[in-house]
């Protein structure tokens, strides 16, 4: 049968999440996700016609705050976990500017 | 050969809320270095978001004020990337469910009206703010505030309907407005609360297929808005000119140096892995809420325009000056209500008071002015007890300071004087002292009234009445 998933692919999901893989690796994680995927394939035999998409598993919908602000952590609090500071700054590696988010 | 260019534009606004998007952080712009941060916005671990029920209405408001459809079901997802200015690793964003789906932007440029089709408004959370030591290119470090990281945030999407620079610009101005207009964000394009970014294609006139479209980013200003389209529309010309391609990828812009740059090419766009965000429920908004808050939309700019035009009987470009901001359209409309005469109204405004505004470099609410004093204004003037000239010296004071023009005339010692037997004193006096102009005009001179006129004025310190100081000096002088 043909395989779920390539190699390949598994390298560039592997990349995506930062992850550095053995080659031996990358074969285990191919044949292991390929297993997945054939799972789920089953689940796409059920007739799913006219039923809507489940995005959420909670009951529930609108779940809203007030517009109201209250004081956060202090700026001490807030840094206590940078893995450096720079006066009230985390500071990291640089980064390329082309990165952000859009 | 003839080219078209297509541009559309992503714009994002920072919504004028008190508090996050997630979270109850203040929503401020300014402040020192993550003071504003709380475990949500943090991304600490076990911490739940909880949607700010202001946003959504501000959402809605836009969707209903551009005539898009409100989503009746809405989720937000996770677009997942690496890069610190957000703590978690991911931005709640919204991918296939938005909260607005279509709706229209209208644009007015050299007369022309046009309608700009929107694809969709969706509510996201802002990022942090990110600092580089050094330049871009060789930072050694990068400094992270995030302060900024879960405000909310507003995007609109256009479809590609602009046809030009100037139309992209025109976009731009027409949403500022609106969205001030609509007091959901104070849309500062300096502090970025105001952000675009532009996709942009040329064809050749005639073709109906798109070419291929590059991505700008970093334009600051509505005027770099227009700048950097202007040069990428031109870089693309050229290289098909030259028989060249156009490569499909993001490019920004250099203010300084007035250039697009290329930041990332086609093969690393990035791949964000949006799924559905499990820590927050669906929104669905209810048709009775829908029309509740289309109660609260205020008169558009184009309806007020129009209105203007037909009830005081101005003209477009008046009528347009008019309604460049809500505020000063409602205080145009606040003044009409105690001051039938819109015309007076018209001129002062767009006269000296956008003068002083343009001076100073400012919005109109933040000066002292009020509907009040400016009716008061003119109604003194109306009464004779201030001249037209001496007001002009008052209103900037008025601006300024805020005190009624009354009290500022007394202050400054501008306000006029119209007590006949009082200017008849000066009158006298003067001629008195100006026997030869008093000899000249009899002998028919005319212009020796002027003189006279002249000195009767310096001794009132220009508050005598003009109209009567004249109407006085021929009373006395056809007696004898």
């Amino acid at each position: 049968m043909t395989k779920k998933i390539t190699e390949e692919q598994v390298a560039g999901v592997a990349h995506l999440a930062r992850l550095e893989l053995e080659p031996e690796e990358l074969a285990v994680y191919t044949e292991k996700l390929g297993g997945i995927l054939e799972y789920v394939d089953k689940l796409q035999e059920l007739d799913t016609e006219g039923i809507e998409a489940t995005f959420q598993v909670v009951p529930m919908s609108n779940v809203f705050r007030e517009d109201e602000s209250r004081p956060g952590l202090s700026v001490d609090e807030v840094l206590q976990n940078a893995p450096e500071r720079s006066g009230d700054y985390f500071k990291m590696p640089p980064i390329l500017e082309s990165e952000d988010a859009g | 050969m003839e080219y078209e260019t297509v541009i559309g534009l992503e714009v994002h606004a920072e919504l004028s809320t008190e508090s996050k998007l997630f979270c109850g952080c203040a929503n401020r712009f300014g402040a020192p270095p993550n003071s504003l941060v709380c475990p949500v916005c943090l991304g600490l671990p076990g911490v739940l978001p909880v949607v700010n029920r202001k946003a959504v209405e501000y959402i809605v408001l836009v969707g209903l004020a551009v005539g898009g459809e409100i989503a009746s079901y809405s989720k937000f997802d996770r677009k997942n990337y690496f890069y610190p200015d957000m703590p978690k690793n991911f931005q709640i964003s919204q991918y296939d469910l938005p909260l607005c789906d279509g709706g229209t932007v209208r644009i007015e440029l050299d007369g022309l009206k046009k309608d700009i089709r929107l694809k969709r408004v969706h509510l996201e959370e802002d990022t942090g703010k990110s600092v580089h030591g050094g330049t871009i290119d060789s930072s050694d470090f990068t400094l992270e505030d995030y302060n900024r990281a879960g405000v909310p945030l507003m995007e609109i999407v256009s479809e590609p309907d602009m046809r030009s620079p100037a139309e992209a610009h025109a976009y731009m101005e027409e949403l500022h407005r609106l969205l001030r207009w609509l007091g959901v964000s104070d849309c500062k394009m300096e502090e970025g609360s105001l952000r675009c970014d532009a996709n942009i294609s040329v064809r050749s006139k005639g073709e109906t297929a798109l070419g291929v479209k590059t991505e700008i980013k970093n334009m600051n200003s509505f005027r770099s808005v227009e700048a950097a389209l202007a040069c990428e529309e031109k870089r693309q010309i050229e290289i098909l000119e030259n028989g060249g391609e156009v490569l499909q990828e993001t490019r920004g812009w250099n203010e300084d140096r007035c250039i697009t740059f290329l930041m990332r090419s086609k093969e690393e766009v990035q791949e964000y892995r949006y799924f559905p965000e499990p820590d927050l429920v669906p929104i669905r908004v209810e048709p009775e809420k829908i029309e509740s808050i289309r109660a609260g939309l205020p008169e558009l700019p184009f309806d007020r325009q129009a209105r203007y035009m037909e009830q005081y009987n101005l003209e477009a470009d008046t009528a347009k000056a008019l309604v460049q901001s809500r505020y000063f359209s409602d205080f145009f409309d606040r003044c009409i209500l105690t001051y039938k005469e819109a015309r007076a109204v018209v001129n002062w405004l767009l006269g000296d008071v956008s003068k002083f505004l343009n001076e100073n470099n400012i919005e109109l609410e933040k000066t002292g002015v009020t509907p009040q004093s400016l009716v008061e204004m003119i109604r003194l003037i109306d009464d004779g007890k201030l001249s037209g000239k001496i007001a002009k010296e008052i209103l900037p004071e008025m601006m300024k300071s805020g005190e009624p023009p009354a009290a500022i005339a007394q202050k400054m010692g501008l306000s006029q004087e119209s007590d006949e037997s009082r200017i008849l004193e000066w009158v006298l006096e003067a001629l008195r002292e100006s026997p030869d102009a008093v000899a000249e005009y009899r002998r028919g001179k005319e212009k020796a009234l002027g003189f006279i006129v002249g000195q009767v004025m310096k001794k009132s310190r220009g508050q005598a009445n003009p109209g009567i100081v004249n109407k006085l000096i021929k009373q006395e002088l056809d007696k004898s």
